[in-house]
């Protein structure tokens, strides 16, 4: 461990791993720093120490995380798996909890590949224990090996949904059926996007994975209403098919999922600016080409910027590790963009394609909006009916329903609710997401103990400076 | 749309019970906001409604200000959240506890009784959960605390209903003469005309003040706070410390917030504040030391809000200086929630009828002139 290095790099996925890599491998003092005990981020989750050894269950793409995490500790960076940062200042003093004792460690510059987190999907019922994310269930997966047992019902939309239930059926497991929340309006916002989607490297194994689902297991389209119903846990799920009338299906486990957003939250707190994404319905930090936001020494890599995948990931650490070289006065901005020439390419082609799953897959506004009596702040127990009468007494954005309901108010600090509380309050205001704002996130951005805050090294003159305030 | 009797820049705390007081006068009172009511000290303080251990100049309005606290449910139709389970100063040595008598003392002189030092014994029966060592307190009974935004919100859905009017959004960009009106111009063009106008401006109101020819020295401060996850109900008062700066209560829902004015450090021009870590650290280590309780709760959020400190640690509140027809409320030094209700009538009371009947030749501002013409 260095006093201060040049570089933090803040998380270990695909963005991470190639961003440290690089400027490692340039002569920066490198760090990356990790909340997991190993690299590989969600996507690549446990690559290095998965219990599923069989290649077929997970996928070669998953198995691609392991082309990464080698080069990246051949490096000579510096690695701290099981680091919580739970805040960055502007003057890039990073704030970090590991081994129960908090510390701040400074840096020069900072990249953050704080990826992707899954979109809410409130729906009545989905506080119920035995319901949980599509996401959730992946991590168990690839870390643990497990899989859900008894009735097993999957319901939402979008890419991931799709690959956890093949790499379900490929680990054993039995899925009951697929809700496919897809609504029949986004194939027309989609079908012109489908030329570009054609050429791409997801149709050839989106097709393949998505046929041997289908072959498998029961997929209900155009599933309308969702609900998980159960005493003290969920027993089954009622849906409606279109207009249809309401089926009942029996569930030990609903695994939903409503595709996934960047996790600005770090970003939020640090300041960086932020703007609404129409197409991705969600916010997305203001970034350059070179992921440089609008705090100076911040930049973000990866799905953190705006979702776009692994693969995009991954480039996108190495140009924005490029412009930290550049930045610093490692390398001159001729040698910057000529080095990344390559990396960009290489950019625009993982990036064909994005266009056509973000206008199929983005969730109908059924699932976005709740109604009234559905949980939005599952910490505070507030319901989307709550947000509205607030909205009614002259609540105009998501700051102000924390003084008035504690929304976003609770352990979890608006990560989870503030997508829909923003949708809500949009939808009931008829204007867009991009006028009602977002959440001021505050830090710490991960919950710390005041022992670990307490713990924090500090010089006895900066004590007695500061007690006599 | 018709003019307003008086204009009253800043819908903080101090802006809305000013327009309120006005309300209930018949007086027409128009509010801008340059970002939205409560957005800023108002909206994010620790809510402690403080009598005890306050400047001397400041103790006769803190005094009234309770009076009104104790019926604020009747002043704004809404509770606010306040409770009133006292205010506990813990003394951890035998120079702290001197300390504490002698404040009593000295109040007693003023012929102020709210302040009382109490023994170990009444300390713990108040605190059960304090520290061993620590020896006694200054305790004000009838102290509280509230919660700022709602109560802030409060304020102003009562002085709307009474007829005040409230723009928010609006930063004023220019003040200038206009006949026997003062006309206030907004960043977005619109400008508006009343024979009066008010500066509650909090953190930017040495700039309005510096238009109207009277530059104060206002220092632009960020005070931190830090809430924690529910724990099990274990405290009533809000307890401060008397060697250390403190403010920590429960909440009804359990969570706790630890405050007292460690500073983080203020942009004002972009809204924003940053926190201090050694200064958050200092914090959660006079919470170790105190409250050995509170050890493994888990901290969910810190922030820091602007607030306006000026050199003396007292508010300004007053007329001009310098131009006819212009009051002055800002500069609360961290302190100046528990004082809403009461300045706002002083300032009422100033534009109505030209005086107010409490003490305020502390607050005026000219006492700042000799060193802003010098600076």
């Amino acid at each position: 461990m260095k006093p201060r290095y040049d570089l933090a790099v803040i998380g270990a996925g695909p963005a991470g791993l190639a961003a440290a890599t690089l400027a490692a491998r340039r002569g920066l003092s490198t760090v990356l720093l990790d909340e997991q005990a190993a690299p590989g981020g969600q996507i690549y989750r446990a690559i290095t120490r998965s219990p599923v050894k069989n290649p077929s269950v997970l996928g070669t793409d998953y198995w691609h995380g392991a082309d990464l995490v080698g080069p990246f500790r051949d490096s000579g960076a510096d690695y701290l798996p099981g680091a919580a940062v739970w805040s960055v200042s502007r003057s890039l003093d990073i704030g970090l909890s590991r081994d129960g004792a908090a510390r701040i460690l400074p840096a020069r510059h900072v990249i953050l590949a704080t990826g992707a987190l899954e979109r809410p999907f409130p729906v009545p019922g989905w506080t119920l224990p035995g319901v949980m994310g599509a996401g959730a269930a992946q991590i168990l997966l690839k870390t643990s090996g497990l899989v859900a047992s008894g009735n097993v019902v999957m319901a939402g939309s979008g890419p991931l949904l799709w690959l956890l239930a093949w790499q379900y059926l490929r680990a054993g497991a039995r899925i009951d059926a697929i809700l496919d929340t897809t609504p029949r309006e986004n194939w027309r916002q989609a079908m012109p996007l489908l030329p570009a989607f054609a050429r791409s490297g997801y149709v050839g194994k989106g097709l393949k994975l998505l046929l041997e689902v289908r072959r498998k297991v029961k997929v209900i389209g155009n599933v309308s209403a969702l609900r998980a119903e159960g005493d003290g846990r969920v027993q089954s799920v009622v849906y409606r098919q279109g207009d249809g009338a309401e089926q009942r299906l029996p569930a030990d486990t609903l695994l939903l999922h409503h595709g996934v957003i960047p996790n600005i939250n770090l970003a939020n707190a640090i300041g960086c600016a932020q703007s609404w994404d129409e197409a991705q319905r969600c916010w997305v930090p203001d970034v350059d080409g070179w992921g440089a936001t609008s705090v100076a020494g911040v930049a973000i890599a990866g799905d953190g910027a705006g979702i776009a995948g692994a693969l995009a990931a991954e480039h996108r650490g190495r140009l924005t590790a490029l412009d930290a070289l550049h930045r610093l006065g490692a390398i001159d901005r001729a040698t910057r963009d000529r080095d990344a020439a390559p990396h960009r390419e290489a950019l625009d082609r993982a990036l064909r394609g994005r266009d056509f799953l973000d206008a199929l897959y983005r969730p109908g506004k059924e699932f976005r909006v709740p109604a009234d009596d559905t949980i939005v702040c599952r910490c505070e127990e507030v319901t989307a009916g709550q947000v509205r009468d607030a909205v009614k007494l002259g609540v105009s954005g998501p700051n102000q329903t924390k003084s008035f309901l504690r929304c976003g108010m609770g352990p979890c600090q608006g990560r989870l609710c503030g997508p829909t509380v923003v949708e809500v309050i949009a939808d009931a205001r008829g204007v867009s997401p991009a006028e009602v704002g977002y959440y001021r996130l505050r830090p710490p951005v991960k919950p710390i103990t005041l022992a670990e805050l307490a713990s924090l090294p500090k010089a006895e003159d900066e004590v007695a400076a500061v007690m006599h305030h | 749309m018709s003019e307003p009797d008086v204009i009253i820049v800043g819908g903080g705390l101090h802006g809305c019970s000013t327009a309120l007081h006005l309300a209930m006068r018949g007086v027409r009172a128009l509010v801008l906001e340059k970002d939205h009511i409560g957005r800023h000290a108002s909206g994010v303080n620790a809510g402690g409604v403080r009598q005890l251990g306050r400047h001397a100049a400041e103790v006769p309005l803190s005094v009234a200000s309770m009076a009104l606290w104790h019926g604020i449910r009747d002043l704004v139709d809404d509770d606010c959240g306040f409770e009133s389970h006292g205010q506990v100063k813990v003394a951890e040595t035998e120079a702290e506890l001197d300390s504490c008598r002698e404040r009593a003392a000295q109040l007693t002189a003023l012929g102020f009784t709210h302040e009382e030092v109490v023994d170990q014994a009444e300390l713990r029966r108040l605190v059960p959960s304090i520290a061993e060592h620590c020896l006694g307190a200054l305790v004000s009974r009838r102290d509280g605390a509230a919660i700022p935004y709602r109560t802030t919100f409060a304020f102003k859905r009562k002085a709307e209903s009474l007829g005040a009017r409230f723009h928010e959004g609006a930063a004023v960009a220019r003040v200038a003469r206009s006949g026997r009106n003062w006309r206030v111009e907004t960043a977005d063009g619109v400008a508006h005309e009343a024979p009066v106008l008010v500066n509650c401006a909090g953190a930017w109101a040495d700039r309005l003040a510096a238009q109207l020819g009277e530059p104060v020295p206002l220092e632009v401060i960020a005070p931190m706070l830090m809430i924690t996850a529910r724990v099990p109900p274990f405290l009533k008062p809000v307890v401060g410390a008397t060697g250390r700066t403190l403010s920590f209560k429960q909440f009804p829902n359990g969570t706790v917030l630890i405050g007292g004015g460690l500073l983080g450090r203020a942009y004002r021009d972009e809204n924003r504040t940053d926190l201090d870590f050694a200064n958050v650290t200092t914090n959660a280590r006079t919470v170790w030391d105190l409250f050995p309780i509170m050890r493994s709760a888990t901290i969910v959020r810190a922030w820091a809000g602007i607030e306006a400190r000026m050199p003396d640690d007292i508010p300004v509140i007053g007329p001009s200086g310098t131009e006819e027809g212009v009051f002055h409320a800002f500069g609360f030094s961290a302190h100046g929630f528990q004082l809403g209700p009461i300045v706002g009538r002083i300032t009422a009371d100033l534009i109505t009828k030209g005086a107010s009947d409490l003490p305020i030749d502390a607050f005026r501002i000219q006492r700042f002139r000799h060193t802003a013409t010098a600076a």
